[in-house]
């Protein structure tokens, strides 16, 4: 292949390197208008009135929107229906929006802010889990979820946990903590909307997900959605976070419809530590029974979530806490209950990886442990058990290709593991864990039967070839794997192909940048139309030549027979045949993965034609006087099926390194309650970049990337993802090489140099030297749904009606956009 | 220094203090501009001079995405004023080409993977650049410590620290003559 795997630079390369890239901050429209939001400083309370009259009378004061603007809820998934653009009766947490002022500019519009006096009613407030589970009254959400202050529960039996434990040569149970954390996207959310001169809306958003922001703006906006064009600018990272829809983009849309001007809003660095809808702070239990030799039987996992004050994704979240547990190990019987509650914390939803760093952790961890205890290598014991390849797991998720036994012999070759593992000396260590992750999620978060990604291709006499694809750009790739593909495919080079994406107006739709979808979907949805155009240059070719189509080669910007490549016309010349024979020259085409084999409700999160794999081996140096580590070396190899584009492949695995990194050691999205006769609040403790700790240049390791390509039939050219998976490994390979080296166990996120010196000096007194969470609050677990396992005669269906997953996702609910169920 | 203090007498502001006037060069163009006075130099470049290739990250200099050469020296242009600039030389992103051409550093970043989302790009270009004037080879650990205070999110920066040492090299081939002229 000429474009496939070949290193190359990037096609959006020079308008970043250049400073061309319209991020949304950058467009600037004549006669534009500024947003901001009043935010609530209160974290419960009633709305009794907001008296915004002399704001609205300030200087340069256009517009003000309240919450009675806003009259229809909104929400990303269509079980949680829980927003509004504004807070009419309640404010939810500190950063809720109450009110927005439009002005000539972004500083009468901060004046103006100052001027409205809202009228709260103080109610009590919720900051935890365990208080949510406290306390059902007052609840956060008047008939939201499963009474008092609980948002989602779930319990699933695949197959019975207890026998299998009752008989296993050990169990080991363990209480794990992960912190909550954020994204930080370098750029801060904005959104500019505008009446084109037809007197439709266009906005312009970063987004992650402009389908799904056309679909509820059309809702909350009550327009008809031909109406409305969402163009996803390029994003200035986004990680997740700007993949839910989010309130300020309702706002500005509602505004450039009240005024006929653009709107334009910026939030703040601070205002986006209140949008989050990051990393769901988890507690969880985890018991695994293992024979003598350390082969699980059977593993019993629960969670708890805190999910701030609205539901997000957080219906998925929550089994994303659990469903993926299966496809890295073979685990033969599964228990898993998951609760999410709500809090008066600002909404978590999914950062990169989704639910399931948290589980990973706790099941990495545990893992070195159990290989701690039976004096087993933990490269071994999971070497031993691996999730076989083109199986389907005991909670019905079916595997394809599973790349992970190389990367565990990758890095542990690589990091010279079975030499240096315990014998770096005091402070030194080395520390092994493993992950898996989707390739896109198997269903939208709507149900619907029309496909998940499309592409069309226009090709005109000029030899041009344009790609349209509602695919999103977050800094990933995805343009630059759209032109690969056409190029490829029809033996142009990247650079040739005209590049159209992320327009609702203008591009078939794709679902958006989320779950490692796009390579794998827009992929296979972008060889479909090339092949098909391929088709018609080829035969029109073909004539011309006297050759038969099937002896043609299409390389290097010309058509030939392959057997007498002298034989042949330019790729243009081609299309002026293919035109002149056809017509104006238009392919598409378009994917929607295979239907999963789990037949149960909640069974639709989890499923996904591929899932990635990845190992990694870290090594620390931890300073036992301070308790601080560092992190001088990393080995990581990631089964990816096949990189389109090397460099691009890399730079997700070391940006997932890094990130996984600032999890596992600083990252923490955390809140304070201010003293209770001062104030009810609960206050982000850190909204800003200084104080939210992320490593720079300095903290950065040496990374060793391996990138193994073991091609799935699933993907296009064998491509599996690589955005998410080659983070899951890195904050439990950091935990267990701190117990390598100065043999303390810290069972939380973040692993702060407090938490290890605290364990270290528990240790020096004799005691376990393990510092996490000692723990799990009393949670009403529903009835389990059971679901047999294919070993145990299972059909993918549930034996019993249960209580598990209630109206949870796709599989279950209507698919009529915003139908509450 | 002189040439600022000389071209002072250009700036100033009006009585209420409201907008600001100030003569300065930006990407080797003189610019006459009249401004809100309480504007920071990225505010005055993004909306005064339409070069909005320089970012806003946190307005408290925490990220480095605006960062931008003030007489050559890297500065957060987020927290210098727009008022302080008369006489000024600015650099950034939109003057770091050579014509059409990329320069050593942009062709640089380009091609080994440096810019993802490309956000933070456009500060730790300049940045670099800045670094390569005064130390046209730097070790790793000089990259590393130059670009410190530019958070970048997506790489993980090890292809930006490739790309730098990358420009180093073409920048002295460059300098022996096989690079493109001017």
């Amino acid at each position: 292949m000429k474009v496939i795997g070949q290193p190359r630079r990037r096609v959006d390369a020079r308008a970043k390197v250049t400073g061309q890239t319209r991020f949304a901050d950058d467009l600037v429209l004549p006669r534009m208008l500024f947003a901001r939001l009043l935010r609530s400083t209160v974290p419960h309370a009633r709305i009794r009135a907001v008296d915004a009259a002399a704001a609205a009378a300030a200087p340069g004061v256009k517009l003000l929107l309240t919450g009675a603007d806003f009259p229809v809820p909104f929400g990303i998934m269509p079980v949680s229906q829980d927003e509004h653009a504004l807070c009419a009766d309640k404010v939810r947490y500190v950063g809720d929006p109450v009110a927005a002022v439009i002005a000539r500019s972004e500083r009468e519009a901060a004046d103006a802010l100052a001027l409205i006096r809202v009228d709260y009613e103080p109610l009590a407030t919720v900051a935890s889990p365990a208080e949510a589970l406290e306390r059902p009254a007052p609840r956060i959400h008047d008939g939201e979820g499963e009474g008092g202050n609980v948002h989602r529960l779930a319990h699933f039996a695949f197959g019975d946990v207890e026998p299998a434990l009752a008989g296993a040569d050990r169990v080991f149970e363990d209480l794990f903590f992960y912190e909550g954390n954020t994204h930080l996207p370098l750029e801060q959310h904005a959104a500019v909307a505008a009446l084109d001169p037809d007197g439709r809306l266009t906005l312009w958003s970063s987004t992650q997900t402009p389908h799904y922001v056309h679909r509820e703006l059309a809702r909350a906006l009550d327009l008809p959605a031909h109406r409305i064009r969402v163009v996803a600018t390029p994003n200035g990272g986004g990680f997740g976070g700007k993949s839910d829809v989010m309130n300020h983009e309702i706002v500005v849309a509602k505004a450039a419809l009240l005024t006929g001007r653009p709107v334009k809003i910026t939030l703040t660095r601070e205002e986006v530590f209140y949008a989050h809808r990051g990393r769901h702070p988890v507690l969880m239990r985890l018991k695994t029974g293992v024979k003598s030799d350390g082969t699980i039987v059977a593993m019993d996992l629960e969670t708890l979530l805190d999910g701030g004050a609205y539901g997000s994704y957080g219906a998925a979240s929550t089994l994303y806490t659990g469903q993926l547990q299966t496809v890295t190990y073979h685990v033969p019987r599964f228990r898993f209950r998951a609760c999410r509650t709500f809090t008066n914390k600002p909404p978590c939803g999914p950062k990169r990886g989704h639910g399931t760093p948290q589980p990973r952790f706790a099941q990495e961890v545990q893992l070195d442990k159990i290989a701690v205890a039976l004096g087993k290598d933990p490269a071994d014991l999971r070497l031993q058990q691996l999730a076989p390849a083109n199986s389907v797991t005991a909670n019905w998720l079916k595997i394809g290709s599973m790349g992970l036994r190389e990367c565990i012999e990758r890095v542990v070759e690589g990091s010279a593991w079975r030499e240096r593992r315990g014998r770096l000396g005091v402070g030194r260590g080395l520390g092994l864990a493993c992950g898996s992750y989707l390739c896109g999620a198997g269903l939208p978060i709507y149900w619907n039967e029309m496909p998940h990604s499309g592409v069309q291709l226009q090709i005109d006499r000029s030899g041009r070839v344009t790609a349209f694809c509602g695919a999103t750009e977050i800094g990933q790739g995805s343009d630059d794997v759209l032109a690969a593909i056409v190029a490829e495919v029809l033996g142009l080079d990247p650079a040739d192909i005209r590049l159209v994406t992320g327009d609702t107006d203008l591009t078939p739709v794709d679902l958006g940048s989320y779950s490692s979808r796009v390579t794998l979907m827009m992929g296979n949805a972008a060889i479909q139309a090339a092949e098909r155009a391929k088709a018609l240059l080829a035969g029109a070719a073909a004539r011309k030549l006297g050759v038969s189509a099937e002896r043609l080669a299409f390389a290097e910007r010309r058509v030939f027979d392959v057997e007498r490549p002298e034989a042949g016309m330019s790729f243009q010349e081609a299309v002026v045949a293919a035109e002149a024979e056809h017509g104006t020259l238009g392919t598409t085409g378009s994917y929607r993965p295979p239907r999963s084999p789990a037949r149960y409700r909640g069974g639709g999160v989890g499923p996904s034609v591929a899932y990635s794999y990845t190992a990694a081996v870290v090594e620390v140096e931890v300073d036992p006087l301070t308790g601080w580590v560092k992190v001088p070396k990393v080995w990581i190899a990631h089964d990816i099926g096949r990189a389109i584009n090397p460099v691009l492949a890399r730079g997700q695995v070391e940006g997932s390194v890094y990130m996984g990194l600032g999890e596992a050691l600083m990252e923490e999205q955390a809140f304070r309650r201010l003293p209770p006769r001062l104030s009810p609040a609960l206050v982000h403790r850190i909204p800003s970049i200084l104080e939210y700790k992320s490593p720079t240049s300095l903290e950065m390791p040496d990374v060793v990337t391996y990138l193994v390509e073991d091609p799935d039939s699933a993907g296009p050219f064998g491509a599996k993802e690589v955005g998410q998976g080659p983070l899951l490994p890195m904050m439990p390979a950091i935990a267990n090489a701190i117990h390598d080296a100065v043999g303390v166990r810290v069972d939380e996120v973040p692993i702060t140099p407090e938490k290890v010196l605290k364990a270290l000096t528990e240790k020096a007194k004799g005691k376990a030297g393990r510092v996490g969470p000692a723990v799990f609050p009393p949670v009403p677990w529903p009835e389990a749904l059971v679901v047999p396992p294919p070993w145990e005669g299972g059909d993918g269906r549930a034996t019993n009606q249960g209580a598990a997953a209630r109206d949870t996702l796709p599989t279950t609910h209507s698919g009529t956009a915003g139908v509450k169920v | 220094m002189k040439a600022r203090t000389e071209a002072r007498r250009h700036g100033g502001t009006d009585a209420e203090g409201r907008s600001a006037r100030i003569r300065l060069t930006v990407n080797g163009e003189e610019r006459d501009v009249v401004f809100a006075g309480y504007k920071s130099l990225l505010e005055l470049l993004r909306e005064d001079l339409a070069l909005t290739g320089t970012k806003h990250g946190c307005e408290l200099g925490e990220c480095g995405a605006c960062a931008v050469l003030l007489d050559g020296r890297p500065v957060l242009s987020c927290l210098v004023l727009g008022v302080e600039c008369d006489g000024a030389d600015v650099t950034t992103v939109e003057g770091l080409a050579e014509g059409p051409e990329l320069s050593a550093l942009q062709a640089a970043f380009a091609d080994k993977g440096a810019a993802q989302c490309g956000y933070c790009t456009p500060g730790i270009l300049v940045t670099a650049k800045a670094l390569l004037d005064r130390n046209p080879h730097p070790s790793r650990a000089e990259i590393a410590e130059a670009l410190s205070g530019n958070l970048c999110r997506c790489t993980g920066y090890l292809q930006i620290f490739e790309a730098v040492e990358e420009a180093a090299g073409t920048g002295a081939r460059r300098h022996r003559g096989t690079g493109r002229a001017g």
